[in-house]
This record gives C-alpha cells, sequence and structure tokens, in this order.
C-alpha cells in the first residue's frame, strides 16, 4: 500500500512539472514577454529597446533556466539595470539593508508580483482560494447528496417511471454548461424584468426587485441564501447530472447482479436489498467520479465566478489571463494542477479502501 | 403449513406455462410443464441450452424478471399455489423454505460483505435469531459444509476462497434455513471436474442428513444419475419424459431421450466401429416450434400427418411414474439398434509430424498489490516431451491451470519456449514466434477454439472470414478462385453455401464452431490443436461437431491435438492421451493404456470423478481433498503430493522433497509417480462396466 | 408595422388552456411523488421487482395521477402545436412570434420530416439506426439534433435580417418589436429582439448554429482519429508504449480546460506559430490511419493495395497541406488561422478522452478468440486492431461520438464566453451569451436565445446518445 501511495506521489510530482513547465513555456512565449514589456515599461517602445528591456529583466536566459528559476532550484539572476542599478529576481521587494536570498522560487514561497493587482501574488491567491473555497464547499454539500441520492433512486429499479423522469432530468443537466444554466438563472430567479421576480414583487412577497441577487460580490463580505445560491446552483447542476448519471449505472449493473438475486431469493426485502446488499458495492464508482469531477468543478467555478462577478480563484485566473499577469498565471495554474492531481490520488487511494476485492488482493 | 401432509408431494408443478414478453413477440419459453417432488427426494430437471429449464426453477422461485410472466398453470409448495402469493408472502418463504444454488458461485457472493454476515443474514431475517447465534450457526453448517477453519473464513471476502470454497458456502447459505426444497441450478458447471465431485458428494450427503428434497437442474445425465432419484427431461420448452432415473435411463421411452443417449460418448463406444449418432437438424427456436411434436422434425419416428397434426400431451408408461410426450411410444421398438450407424476404418498412423523435448515455458509475474512486490516466476510447462505422428489423435487432458493453453500458444508460436525444443515437420519452431514463420508453416498448424460465440468475428460475413484466411495462406489465384474454394470449404464442413453471406450472430454455437473448423482447414493445415472444440456446446450438437472433426481428420490425415477436460470424449476419439497437472505430464500413453491400470494417481482420481450416464457402470469413489494448488505457488517436490491418497505407499518423504522420475512401463506407457512398480500393478479399475 | 405579441391571435384562447394544464400538471407531479414516497414507506411497491406483474397497469391514485399528468403534457403540447401551425395559416402580424418562428422554419420542417419519415418507413432495413426509431428518447433527441443540422444547412433561408446588420432604435429591443421604417422587400420585425448592437437576435442565433456545426462535428472526428489511432496499439500492446502514451494522456487530462484554452487560444499564440505546429501533428494521424486502414487490409493483393493507399495519401496529403500550413497549391484546402487555432486546441483537449475509451475497449477485446484467431494465421497487429477489434468497439464508441460532439459544442461555447478565439462580430452562441449577460437583468433576450439553442443541441446529442446505448444493448 505504502509502495503505492509512494509510486503515486512520484507520478504526481513528474505530472506537476510537466505541467507546469508547459504552463511556463506557454506564458513565456516571445509574444507575450514583449506584450508585457510594453505594458510595464512603455507601450510605444521600438523591439530593440524590449529586448533590452527584456534583457535588463531577466527574461533574455533560456527558458528552462528560468523556469529553474522560478522553481526555486536555480539561483535568481542578478543584473545591473540601463541605469546601473543592481537588478535581480530576488532583490524586487526586499527591505532595504538586507541580504537577499539566492533561491527565490515557488519551493521558497516566493511566488511573485501580480502585474495586475500590484501585490504579491500570494496575497492576492490566499484570499481568492479563500472565496472559492466557501463556494465549493456549498457546492459539495449540495452536490454530493443530491447525486447520489438521484442516482440510486433512478438506478434502483432500471426502466420505471421514477428512473425515466430523472434520468431525463440528469442527462438535461448535463446539456446545460455553467454559462447556460448560470444565465437562465439569472433571468428567471434575479431579473427585474422577466421571470419570476417582478411578479413576486408585486405581490409583495419580496422586499427588494428580485428574489435571488444576480451577482455574488456581496458574498464575499457575507454569505446569504439569497446571495450565494444561484452561484452555487449552477456549479452543482453541472455536476448533479454527471455524477446521478454514474451512479445510475453503476446501481442499474448492481441490481441485475447475481449476488442481488441470491439476496433476493434469500428473502430479503427489496429495501434491505439495497440498502444493505447494493448501496455499497454500486457506490465505488461515483466515488472516483466525484474525485475527478474536480477539474469539471474548477471549470464551473472560473464560469460561474466570471459571471457572478466573485472575485475568488477562478475570477483571478481570468483577470491574469486576459491581462498577460504572467506570475499570476503561473500560479493558478501550480494550484489547479495540485488540486487536480491531489484528487486524483485520493480517488485512487479511496477506490481502493471501499473495495476489498482490491484491498487485500 | 399446518394443512399439509408430508405425504403428499412437496412440490407439484401443473400445466405450467412461462412467456418472455418483449416489444416485438411473446415468447414462450415453457409450456405445460407438469412434474411433481415427493418429500427427501431428488428431482433431475435435464436438457439442452435454452430448453427452459432454468426458467422454471426461477418460476418456482417466482422470479422472472420484469418481462417473465405465469401465463398458465400452477406452483404447489406444501399445498399453497406459489403463483398467486404476494411479494411479502414469497419473501417469508424464501430462504427459509426453499433456497437455489446457482452455477456462478463467485457471482452469487456479494464481494463487499463478509462471507459470515451473509449467512447470518438469513437467520436474523426468518428466524428473529440474535446476531451472535446467527454466528454461531454460521459456523456449525460451515463446518458442515466441511470447509477448514470456518471461523476464518467467516471473516474472509468472497474473493479471497477458490471457486469450490465458495459454492460449498453457497450451499452453506441455502441450507442456513434448513429449507425443504433446495434448488440447484447448474451448481458444479464452473468447476473442474475433481472439485465437482466433491461438491456432488456434499450435496447429496445433506440431502440425506438434513432430508431435503432437491430439484437439481443440469445439462449433465451422468450428474444427474449420480445425484438424483427421478428425472423429468426437458426439449424446448416441454417436459417430453420423466420417471425414475434408472427407469429412464435404461427404458427411454422418448425418440428424444434415446438420441441424446446415443449421441454421448458413453464408455464403449468407439470412433471406429460405434461411432455416436448426432441428433439432425437445430434445436428451434422458441418463437419459431414446429406444430404438434417439437421434436418431430428431428425424430426417426416422425409420422407426417400424425405427430404434426396436433398438440402432445404426456402419456403415462408402465413402471414408476414413468411419463412420454410420444404418440407413438408404444409403437416404436426401443431395443432395435440405430439403423445410421456406420463402422469406420481406423486411420493408419504415419511419419512424426509434431516432436516436442523438454519444453519448458515460464513466465515471471509480479505479485503482490499494484505490481509492487516481488516478481515470481510461473512454471507453466516443465519439461514437455512427446511426439505426434500423421493422422493421429492426441489428447492433452487436465484441468484449469495444468498449463495445456501456454502449452499451445508456444506450439502455435504466439510464445516462444523458455527452454527445450519443438520440431514441427523438419523445423525448429520453439523460438520463432508466429510474424517470423512462413505462411505455409502457419498454415500447416491451425488451431479450433473453445468458445464458439467468441470465435468468429461478430462483425464480418461467415464467407469474407474464410476467404480471409485464405488470402492471408496465399491459397487460389485470383477472387473468384478464392471464393470457390471457400464454399467448398463449407461444404466441407457440411454447411449450406448460403451461410456465406450470414453474419455470425445468425448462427447457432455448432454451426459457429464448423465455421472456425472451416477456417482452420482453409490452408490445409496439417496439424490442428483442438482446445475444448465442444465443451461450450450442447451433447446432441457435441457429437456432430467431433465427427466431422475425425472426417476431416480422415480425408487430410491431420494430426489433431485434443486438448480437452472431459475424459468421456477424449476415450471416445483419441489414439494417445496426455495427462497433464500443473504444468507436468502426469501420465502419457495409448487411450487404452491411460484408461486402464495401472494409473497415475491423479488419472486415477480424474476417471473416478467423471460422471457417467451409463446405471450399467460401476465407479470406484475416489474424491480428490482439497484445491488444485496454484501455478504460481506450486507445493515442492511432487505437483499432486497435496492431494494424493497414494502418498503414504512411499517410502520416507520423497515426494515432497523431489519431482518424480518417469517410468516407462510396457508399451511406452509412461508415468511420473514415485509409486513402486509392484504398487502400482496392484492398481484396481475405477470403472467397470457390470455385465447386463 | 404593429409588434407582435408572443402567441398572436391565438394567444388569447391558448395560454389559459397551457396556464391551467400546467397548474394542474404540477399538482399531479408533486402529489405523485409523494405517493410514491409512501409507498416507499410503507414498503408496498415492492412488487416490481421480480414476480409476474399480472396486471399491466397499477391502479389506485397513483395510476389517476399518472393519466392526468399525460393528458396535461398532451394537451400543452397539442396547444404550442396550434401557435405554430398559426404561423402557416394566419395573416401578417397575427401570426405572432412563434407562428413567425416556425413559419420561417418552414425548409427544415419538410426535411425533418422527410428524413424522419423515411426513416421509420425502413426502420428494419437500417441497423442501428433504425432501431433508433423504437426509442423515444433516442428519437426525440434525433428530431432535435436534425433540427439544428438542418437550421445550419438552410440558414441563409431562415434568417429574416442581415445577422450583422445593425439598425438604429433597435438596441436592446423586446422580442417581436417591428423595424423602424424597415425598406420594402425586408422583414419587418425582430423576431427574438435585439443585442446590445441593435442586431437581430433571431438571425445571430440561427448562423450560430451554422458556426457550431461547422466546427463541432469535425473536430470530433479528428479527434477521434488521433485518439483511435493512438489508442489501438496502447491497448493492443501494452507495456512501455501504453505506459508513455496514457502519461501523455494524463497530462492533457489533467489541465483544468479552461486554463489550456486561455493558454494555447491567443493571437499571441498565433504569431509563434503553435497551432500551425499542433496542427501539423494531429492533422497527420487521420492520414496514417487510412493508410494503415487499407495497407493491412490488401497486404495480400499488392495491386490494390497501391491504389487504395496512393490515393489515401494523394487526397490526404494533398488537404493536409492545405488545412495545416495553408499551402495548398490549388488553393481548394484552407482555414483561417484563427479558426484553426480553435479547432486544434478542441482536437487536442479531446482527444485523450477518446484515447483512454478505445484503450479501454481493445484491452477487453484483445482476450476474445477470434483475435487469438487473427494471431494465429498470422495477421498482422494493425490487420487484428483496425479489421477484427475496432469494428467491434464501434457500439461504445458511436455513443461517445454523439456525447463528444455535444461537449465539443459546449466547449466552443466556453471559448466565445471568454472570447477567445473568435471575432466579436462572430454569431456563435458562446460570444453570443457573453455578450448579453452585461445586461442580462434587465435585457434578458439576447443571452438567453442562444443559450436555450446551445442547450437543446447539446440536450439532442445527449438524448440521441442515450438512445443509442440503450438500442446497441439491446438485441
Amino acid at each position: 500500500m505504502l509502495l503505492f501511495v509512494l509510486r503515486r506521489i512520484g507520478v504526481m510530482i513528474l505530472t506537476a512539472l510537466a505541467l507546469t513547465f508547459v504552463v511556463f513555456y506557454l506564458t513565456n512565449l516571445p509574444p507575450n514577454l514583449e506584450k508585457l514589456a510594453k505594458s510595464e515599461a512603455s507601450a510605444r517602445m521600438t523591439d530593440e529597446q524590449v529586448d533590452s528591456w527584456l534583457a535588463s529583466n531577466g527574461f533574455a536566459q533560456p527558458v528552462l533556466t528560468r523556469y529553474a528559476e522560478w522553481l526555486g532550484v536555480l539561483p535568481g539572476w542578478t543584473g545591473t539595470s540601463s541605469d546601473g542599478k543592481p537588478m535581480g529576481r530576488c532583490l524586487n521587494r526586499i527591505p532595504a539593508g538586507e541580504t537577499p536570498p539566492a533561491y527565490c522560487g515557488i519551493l521558497q514561497g516566493n511566488w511573485g508580483w501580480s502585474t495586475v493587482f500590484k501585490q504579491p501574488v500570494s496575497e492576492v491567491l490566499g484570499r481568492s482560494l479563500g472565496h472559492t473555497g466557501w463556494l465549493m464547499l456549498w457546492v459539495m454539500i449540495v452536490m454530493v447528496p443530491t447525486s447520489l441520492i438521484l442516482g440510486v433512486l433512478s438506478g434502483m429499479r432500471e426502466g420505471s417511471r421514477t428512473d425515466r423522469v430523472l434520468s431525463t432530468f440528469a442527462i438535461a443537466t448535463t446539456a446545460t454548461p455553467e454559462y447556460v444554466s448560470g444565465v437562465i438563472f439569472i433571468a428567471l430567479f434575479a431579473s427585474a424584468t422577466a421571470g419570476i421576480s417582478p411578479w413576486l414583487a408585486e405581490m409583495g412577497w419580496i422586499e427588494g426587485k428580485t428574489l435571488f441577487q444576480g451577482t455574488a460580490t456581496s458574498a464575499m463580505d457575507g454569505l446569504t441564501f439569497w446571495n450565494f445560491g444561484l452561484p452555487v446552483l449552477t456549479i452543482a447542476l453541472y455536476g448533479i447530472g454527471y455524477i446521478a448519471r454514474m451512479t445510475r449505472a453503476s446501481m442499474t449493473e448492481v441490481m441485475t447482479q447475481q449476488y442481488i438475486r441470491t439476496a433476493r431469493l434469500k428473502g430479503v426485502s427489496f429495501r434491505e436489498v439495497v440498502m444493505k446488499h447494493a448501496l455499497r458495492n454500486a457506490l465505488i464508482a461515483p466515488f472516483t467520479v466525484i474525485m475527478l469531477q474536480f477539474p469539471w468543478l474548477l471549470n464551473g467555478v472560473v464560469i460561474v465566478e466570471t459571471l457572478f462577478n466573485y472575485k475568488g480563484f477562478g475570477w483571478t485566473l481570468v483577470q491574469a489571463a486576459g491581462n498577460n499577469d504572467i506570475n499570476m498565471l503561473l500560479a493558478c495554474s501550480v494550484v489547479a494542477v495540485f488540486v487536480v492531481l491531489v484528487t486524483q490520488l485520493i480517488s485512487d487511494i479511496g477506490y481502493v479502501f471501499l473495495n476489498p476485492r482490491i484491498r487485500l488482493a | 403449513m399446518a394443512d399439509w401432509d408430508p405425504s403428499k408431494p412437496i412440490l407439484e408443478i401443473e400445466n405450467l406455462s412461462i412467456s418472455f414478453f418483449t416489444r416485438a413477440r411473446e415468447i414462450p419459453a415453457v409450456m405445460d410443464f407438469s412434474c411433481s417432488v415427493m418429500p427427501g427426494e431428488a428431482m433431475g430437471l435435464v436438457g439442452e441450452s435454452g430448453c427452459g429449464k432454468s426458467t422454471v426453477a426461477l418460476a418456482v422461485m417466482r422470479d422472472l424478471g420484469k418481462t417473465g410472466r405465469i401465463v398458465a398453470g400452477s406452483i404447489r409448495f406444501k399445498g399453497r399455489d406459489l403463483t398467486t402469493m404476494t411479494e411479502a408472502e414469497l419473501q417469508k418463504i424464501r430462504g427459509s423454505e426453499m433456497a437455489m444454488i446457482y452455477q456462478e458461485p463467485m457471482a452469487s457472493l456479494n464481494p463487499a460483505m463478509k462471507i459470515g454476515a451473509q449467512l447470518a443474514e438469513v437467520p436474523v431475517i426468518h428466524e428473529g435469531m440474535s446476531k451472535s447465534d446467527a454466528w454461531a450457526l454460521a459456523r456449525q453448517i460451515v463446518a458442515d459444509v466441511r470447509l477448514p477453519d470456518p471461523d476464518r473464513i467467516l471473516n474472509a471476502y468472497p474473493h479471497q476462497l477458490s471457486g469450490g470454497q465458495q459454492q460449498r458456502i453457497v450451499i452453506a447459505m441455502a441450507l442456513m434455513s434448513k429449507p425443504a426444497l433446495l434448488i440447484l441450478d447448474e451448481p458444479t458447471t464452473a468447476l473442474d471436474v475433481t472439485v465437482e465431485a466433491g461438491i456432488v458428494d456434499l450435496v447429496k450427503a445433506l440431502g440425506e442428513k438434513y432430508g431435503t428434497s432437491m430439484l437439481f437442474i443440469s445439462h449433465n445425465l451422468g450428474l444427474v444419475l449420480d445425484v438424483c432419484d427421478r428425472i423429468c427431461v426437458m426439449y424446448s420448452g416441454e417436459a417430453v419424459e420423466t420417471g425414475n432415473v434408472e427407469q429412464v435411463f435404461t427404458e427411454m421411452r422418448h425418440p428424444y431421450t434415446q438420441a441424446l443417449f446415443r449421441s454421448i460418448p458413453l464408455p464403449g463406444a468407439d470412433k471406429n466401429a460405434r461411432p455416436l449418432i448426432s441428433i439432425p437438424g437445430n434445436f428451434p427456436l422458441p418463437h419459431e416450434r414446429p406444430p404438434g411434436c417439437n421434436f418431430g422434425p428431428r425424430c426417426d419416428y416422425f409420422q407426417a400427418g400424425r405427430c404434426d397434426a396436433a398438440e402432445i400431451p404426456m402419456f403415462p408408461v408402465p413402471g414408476d411414474r414413468h411419463a412420454s410426450r410420444c404418440l407413438r411410444w408404444d409403437e416404436i421398438d426401443w431395443t432395435a439398434p440405430p439403423a445410421k450407424r456406420v463402422a469406420k476404418e481406423k486411420l493408419p498412423v504415419g511419419e512424426v509430424v509434431l516432436k516436442m523435448e523438454d519444453l519448458k515455458k515460464y513466465y515471471s509475474v509480479s505479485t503482490g498489490a499494484f505490481g509492487g512486490g516481488a516478481t515470481k516466476v510461473v512454471k507453466a510447462n516443465e519439461t514437455l516431451s512427446f511426439e505426434a505422428r500423421e493422422g493421429e489423435t492426441l489428447a492433452i487432458v487436465g484441468e484449469s491451470g495444468c498449463g495445456k493453453s501456454t502449452f499451445a500458444k508456444v506450439l502455435m508460436g504466439l510464445e516462444t519456449a523458455t527452454d527445450g525444443q519443438i520440431m514441427l515437420f523438419d523445423e525448429n519452431v520453439q523460438s520463432t514466434p508466429i510474424q517470423k514463420r512462413g505462411a505455409d508453416t502457419i498454415s500447416q498448424v491451425q488451431m479450433v477454439f473453445q468458445n464458439p460465440f467468441d470465435t468468429l468475428n461478430p462483425s464480418m460475413t461467415v464467407g469474407r472470414q474464410i476467404i480471409r484466411a485464405l488470402e492471408i495462406f496465399g491459397v487460389g489465384d485470383s477472387d473468384a478462385d478464392r471464393e470457390r474454394r471457400m464454399l467448398e470449404l463449407l461444404d466441407l464442413v457440411k454447411l449450406p453455401r448460403a451461410f456465406a453471406e450470414r453474419m455470425p450472430r445468425q448462427l447457432s454455437g455448432g454451426q459457429k464452431q464448423r465455421v472456425g473448423i472451416a477456417r482452420a482447414f482453409a490452408g490445409g493445415a496439417k496439424v490442428v490443436v483442438a482446445d475444448e472444440p465442444v465443451s461450450a456446446l450442447d451433447v446432441s450438437v457435441q457429437a456432430a461437431v467431433t465427427d466431422l472433426l475425425m472426417d476431416i481428420q480422415r480425408q487430410n490425415r491431420t494430426t489433431l491435438l485434443f486438448i480437452s477436460h472431459d475424459l468421456s470424449i477424449v476415450r471416445y476419439l483419441s489414439d494417445r492421451v496426455m495427462v497433464m497437472y500443473l504444468g507436468h505430464v502426469v501420465e502419457m500413453g495409448t487411450t487404452d493404456q491411460v484408461f486402464a491400470p495401472p494409473y497415475h494417481p491423479y488419472t486415477e482420481a480424474l476417471l473416478s470423478a467423471v460422471p457417467i450416464a451409463d446405471p450399467h457402470v460401476e465407479k470406484k469413489r475416489i474424491v480428490l481433498e482439497g484445491e488444485i494448488p496454484s501455478a504460481v505457488n506450486p507445493p515442492p517436490g511432487c505437483p499432486f503430493q497435496t492431494r494424493c491418497r497414494w502418498k503414504s505407499q512411499v517410502p520416507g518423504n520423497l515426494c515432497e522433497v523431489e519431482v518424480p522420475p518417469v517410468q516407462v512401463l510396457e508399451g511406452g506407457h509412461q508415468i511420473k509417480c514415485h509409486l513402486s512398480a509392484e504398487v502400482l500393478a496392484k492398481m484396481e479399475p475405477v470403472i467397470k462396466i457390470a455385465a447386463e | 408595422m404593429e409588434d407582435l405579441s408572443w402567441t398572436g391571435a391565438l394567444g388569447p384562447f391558448l395560454v389559459p388552456v397551457i396556464n391551467m394544464a400546467a397548474i394542474v400538471l404540477a399538482i399531479a407531479v408533486i402529489a405523485r411523488i409523494l405517493v410514491s414516497l409512501a409507498d416507499w414507506a410503507r414498503g408496498a411497491d415492492a412488487v416490481a421487482v421480480g414476480g409476474p406483474v399480472l396486471a399491466a397497469r397499477r391502479r389506485g391514485l397513483g395510476g389517476t395521477l399518472d393519466l392526468a399528468a399525460q393528458v396535461t403534457i398532451g394537451l400543452i403540447l397539442l396547444c404550442i402545436l396550434l401557435i405554430g401551425l398559426g404561423g402557416f395559416v394566419l395573416p401578417g402580424a397575427s401570426k405572432g412570434i412563434l407562428g413567425w418562428a416556425a413559419l420561417r422554419f418552414w425548409p427544415v420542417w419538410v426535411a425533418l420530416v422527410v428524413t424522419l419519415g423515411l426513416s421509420i418507413r425502413f426502420k428494419r432495413r437500417l441497423g442501428l439506426y433504425g432501431k433508433l426509431m423504437d426509442s423515444p428518447v433516442g428519437l426525440v433527441g434525433l428530431a432535435l439534433v436534425l433540427f439544428w443540422v438542418f437550421t445550419a444547412i438552410f440558414a441563409d433561408a431562415i434568417i429574416t435580417q442581415d445577422p450583422l446588420g445593425q439598425l438604429s432604435g433597435m438596441k436592446n429591443i423586446v422580442p417581436g418589436a417591428a423595424v423602424k421604417n424597415p425598406s420594402e422587400g425586408d422583414f419587418a420585425w425582430y423576431l427574438f429582439g435585439g443585442d446590445h448592437l441593435a442586431r437581430d437576435v433571431f438571425s445571430r442565433m440561427v448562423m450560430g448554429a451554422q458556426r457550431v456545426l461547422q466546427i463541432a462535428p469535425a473536430a470530433t472526428v479528428f479527434a477521434f482519429m488521433v485518439g483511435v489511432t493512438l489508442g489501438l496499439p496502447a491497448g493492443y500492446f501494452g507495456g512501455k508504449l501504453d505506459t508513455l502514451l496514457s502519461f501523455l494522456a494524463n497530462l492533457v487530462l489533467a489541465f483544468p480546460v479552461i486554463l489550456l484554452f486561455y493558454l494555447l487560444v491567443t493571437p499571441e499564440i498565433v504569431q509563434t506559430g503553435i497551432p500551425m505546429y499542433f496542427a501539423a501533428v494531429l492533422f497527420l494521424f487521420p492520414v496514417i490511419f487510412f493508410a494503415v486502414l487499407f495497407n493491412s487490409r490488401y497486404k495480400t493483393n499488392p495491386p490494390r493495395r497501391n491504389l487504395y493507399v496512393g490515393v489515401t495519401l494523394v487526397l490526404g496529403l494533398w488537404a493536409y497541406l492545405g488545412l495545416a500550413f495553408n499551402a495548398d497549391p490549388l488553393g481548394v484546402w484552407s482555414m483561417d488561422p484563427n479558426m484553426l487555432n480553435v479547432f486544434v486546441s478542441v482536437v487536442f483537449v479531446n482527444s485523450p478522452g477518446v484515447f483512454r475509451i478505445v484503450r479501454g475497449l481493445v484491452m477487453d477485446i484483445k482476450a476474445r478468440d477470434y483475435v487469438a484467431a487473427g494471431q494465429t494465421r498470422g495477421e498482422s497487429p494493425w490487420y487484428i486492431m483496425l479489421w477484427e477489434i475496432l469494428p467491434n468497439a464501434r457500439g461504445p464508441l458511436i455513443v461517445d461520438f454523439c456525447l463528444r460532439i455535444g461537449y465539443t459544442t459546449i466547449l466552443l461555447g466556453t471559448l466565445g464566453f471568454f472570447g477567445l478565439g473568435v471575432s466579436p462580430e462572430s454569431p456563435d452562441w458562446g460570444s453570443t451569451i457573453n455578450a448579453g449577460r452585461k445586461l442580462l437583468s434587465i435585457f434578458p433576450h439576447p443571452a438567453i436565445v442562444p443559450a436555450v439553442a446551445l442547450m437543446s443541441l447539446v440536450l439532442g446529442l445527449n438524448l440521441l446518445a442515450d438512445g443509442l446505448r440503450e438500442e446497441s444493448l439491446k438485441d
């Protein structure tokens, strides 16, 4: 078991290195750097000026070297700027008088400076991750139980009316990406001119103009059902359909197994068959699915945070990517890749624990 | 329950009809089926696949699924009609008063629950027993089904047990509430013969101990003879003959029963002098049954205008509750010898075409979870030496894990040998993988596969598949030429030429197997490896396919390597036999030598384990203890020493230390055993045919 | 010209009916759920499992409620159908918005009726596609998909206004508004209203369908080519090759898609020429696939082999040069660099998923006896993979293909939503939703219309996949 985990972690680190390098390479392409130079120094630079700016800011080194520096396994570059001041990766924003460290990559906890937010990346990242954490938490609370219950209910009797209704619902939600469901929800529940809000306001059942709030900006200060309900629902809905379908497939498969018949012909009642014999076997597969859902949730988070203007991780990612904020974008990728890989690891290990056939094989 | 009289039948099925309803049509699965089981009696339900025997069993349990429905008739259990019971009433009966055992033991046990919990569940539900009492009872029953170390087993998960152990657990589960009726649906089909023998013994003993009535479903007539008192033969959804087992086996009164017995290889059958007679034609599809007698179109005694006029009822026949669904049961001369039997000449044996010397094949596998642990060497084949001559049939016999399939792979070139030599004609091929072999060599050695449903590519027409083989083997100069050759091959395997355009799913199992044979002979193969070619087919089809193989062998003077676990068919068709156990050849000789003493102890047990559907045969009962060891972890010394009953006859612990040498007895008969020649000479025959 | 109402002249009669029916339906559904829950709690519903269900239909309160729900659903559908038919019968403005929309789609209706009619007529001869006609779910899915396919084909005949044209006074105008001072022969209304640049939402939606259906199926086909060509050997040979390819596939799958798009679909990337390198690799796969396919099949017949492989190589490489490098000497094949970028990225994101499915299927099928039979007659590995294994994996692959077109549609929408790789003019659904969302709570229609369109197409594809899966399992 330990060996297995170690091997998995080894592969994970390799994957993380490969992925971050790809991101590093793509964000540091010459056109991106040129754009960076023009936005940081002056928009009307000549090509030679751009080159010299890049050289004096340490961007002229080979990309692998800079990747290693960013990682913190090579000492940061040093040099002098055109006006003779000492420059260096590790010199920036160090209080005067202190000796700058030789290594200052992410391994040393130095994530760099965000050009968009004009703050250290780690600060922005920490804050936005906090916001996103709440969002994810509520999404999970809504999504996981709902989808499992729906899946089990429709899967325990394949072809029944319940099954057909719930399956159609699940298919419909998987056909509705977040940017569609979000738009529809806002129109239905948070529009002053359409949906049910005008009617509710007329009846005097709601105080404001709309039932829900169309943005989640206020949720960053205090969560309420009315400002957070729609974003959570929007993300959860897509996942609900997907996980419910997986659970249903797994459940229907289990229900046709011979051991379910054995149990039934032992005289076990249907409810007991479902609860005692089918459920555990049926939930093994969805567990992995839920865990592998995280890359997808990240997608949803990006869309929903943009749509509802909630300044979490996804919103930050969009800002960084849209404004060529290289350090911020790199940091976001590291976080995203890390989340994905850790959930994969958990999914693998969890699968082994849930399935006695593998555990002791 | 109080008003049930124990002298009445415990199960009484009357005029039962069951249909499955699909979107297109109603498919009648069982029609007008009647039978009764008395207390303590074992009733055998016999028939080919698709005859409806399992459907009857499920109907008794009232578990026909969403599409199945009882459309007429009644099933009375202890006097109460099961067909009208509510789900709640059924729940009370299931598992407590009647229980069922299925074919696939692994699939019947919940993989995520401990054995103990699954067993204890039964009395907890039905008798309201406390959990600890239930576990104690489970422990006792587990000991009853002769499983070692019950405590360990109760705390194990199903996948930690072997197939035989799992089936014992399923039996234990069925016995937890001491049911009055036990339904066994092919309980041993998925198991090896020597393991099967143990289970059969157990079932018989427990039936006697608890006085349980049994409904025993099987396609194997020999097994039914072993276990049951009464028998009911089914054909295409109907019971065609029912009665006392001995009586039905010796004085059958239905043409189908008779044809069935003539098509199975009983001791005394011989491929040259007394060949088997296959039943002509095919099993009718459920929605295409003929009018009148279902067996009519395939029956030798068929009379047009009479047999196909109206539905035929069961007629009582003199004897012990004997009945037959044949209009002409008292007109037919049941003792007349079969008319169609044609004796054939024995094929003379030619040159040596294949010679193996000290062939070894080892695999290295990594053990332990997740590919972590150390790698181990599996010795799939250990010093295999033999030769096969032109026109000869050499049978390779053994149970699962004995290395017979590995041997076939090495011969075919799908794997290369670890050590040793294979001489094919005049060529050394032991280390030539198939990609490096010439088209000639490849077309000379071909294979017929076991599973008819798997042997043909489902998305290519039959003709195309044969033509492809012709193309690859370089037969024929043009497309038209190959087309003609393909049609000739269909003729050769006695399939209509129209089949060339069919897709495999439109063919029955036997027909598919014929196409497989045609494909194997496309390049005029001289050596054919037949890997259990008939074991997945129904008995009546088996005879036809074996016959076909041997006819082609006669024409082409092919060397046939016949891999099988079925000793009856091996005795029938092979010239020489090689018995394998855990990668070793333990015995080799002519068919007569192997089937008569002296035996290797394993051959002896194997012979005794094979059920024979002939009440005249007397068998010595030898039940092997334990399971076949895993090839990953074979025992030291003699591979068979863990289960050998003769081990005490060998001085010291020689068996546990040393792999025995090959003793060559008279006539070239080889036995790999430490037993001395004197002990071997004292062995008695396992099978005796009683004088009639 | 007066503005249009939603339902036109029939509205006053039919809308109350629809409202009533909807209320009854809602009550019936809620009551039905409560009845089911009550049954479940009592354990009385166990009959449906196992045991012969002698009564065809269950009676009682539940049965009545089911009937009520069915009747009301039928009623609502009938009313909607009537309103649509009204568009063909009623004059001018009394058609209403829905009537006009139904009328504008007339080529689609004709094509749909002809296609489905013929399919149902000859369903017994059409294999799996024909069996789809027996599955209500699959049929609905197919109808939805065909609707959008025909819409894309006949888009030019359906649109009512120039999708890029901006008319004065029509900014964010409500659906059904009449065009101010229409010129002679022009359509007089904005059926689904105007967007923030005063363009016709209806026409943009129709043109959006065209854009999506140009890219999504083609990109999915390419993703399948790549996934199949790599997945077959990975699953068949296993070993180091499999380890390497699987690692690479997992690498791509571990990337959050949006991050990948933000990195890959940018004008800067187009400048560097990276999409061209990607295309150079990815577009080579179909050529390889077909060349190997024919080569393995006709190896025993060299003249024919040379013919087929030759034709494949000539055609394939010709298209390859044009599409990947824009270097087609005859100028037939070409692709806009931005479009190429989007296309390549979508293919790149999709192929690892296909790879994984194919690999799994191959590992399953390669244990079959007919594969062993192929091996023992000395077939080349590629023949076995392409002609023995692949055709027998087609069921799950067809299902996945449908799902994946839907997924690709969603991805394209995502790209549009973030404004990646599309021009601001583009009528594609994603960017229209993005443009409309800024004023969403005041003027919902510019965003809702493409949102519903996208949803219905993907829903259709998913239902189609579900129907196919179900029908292919039967038999």
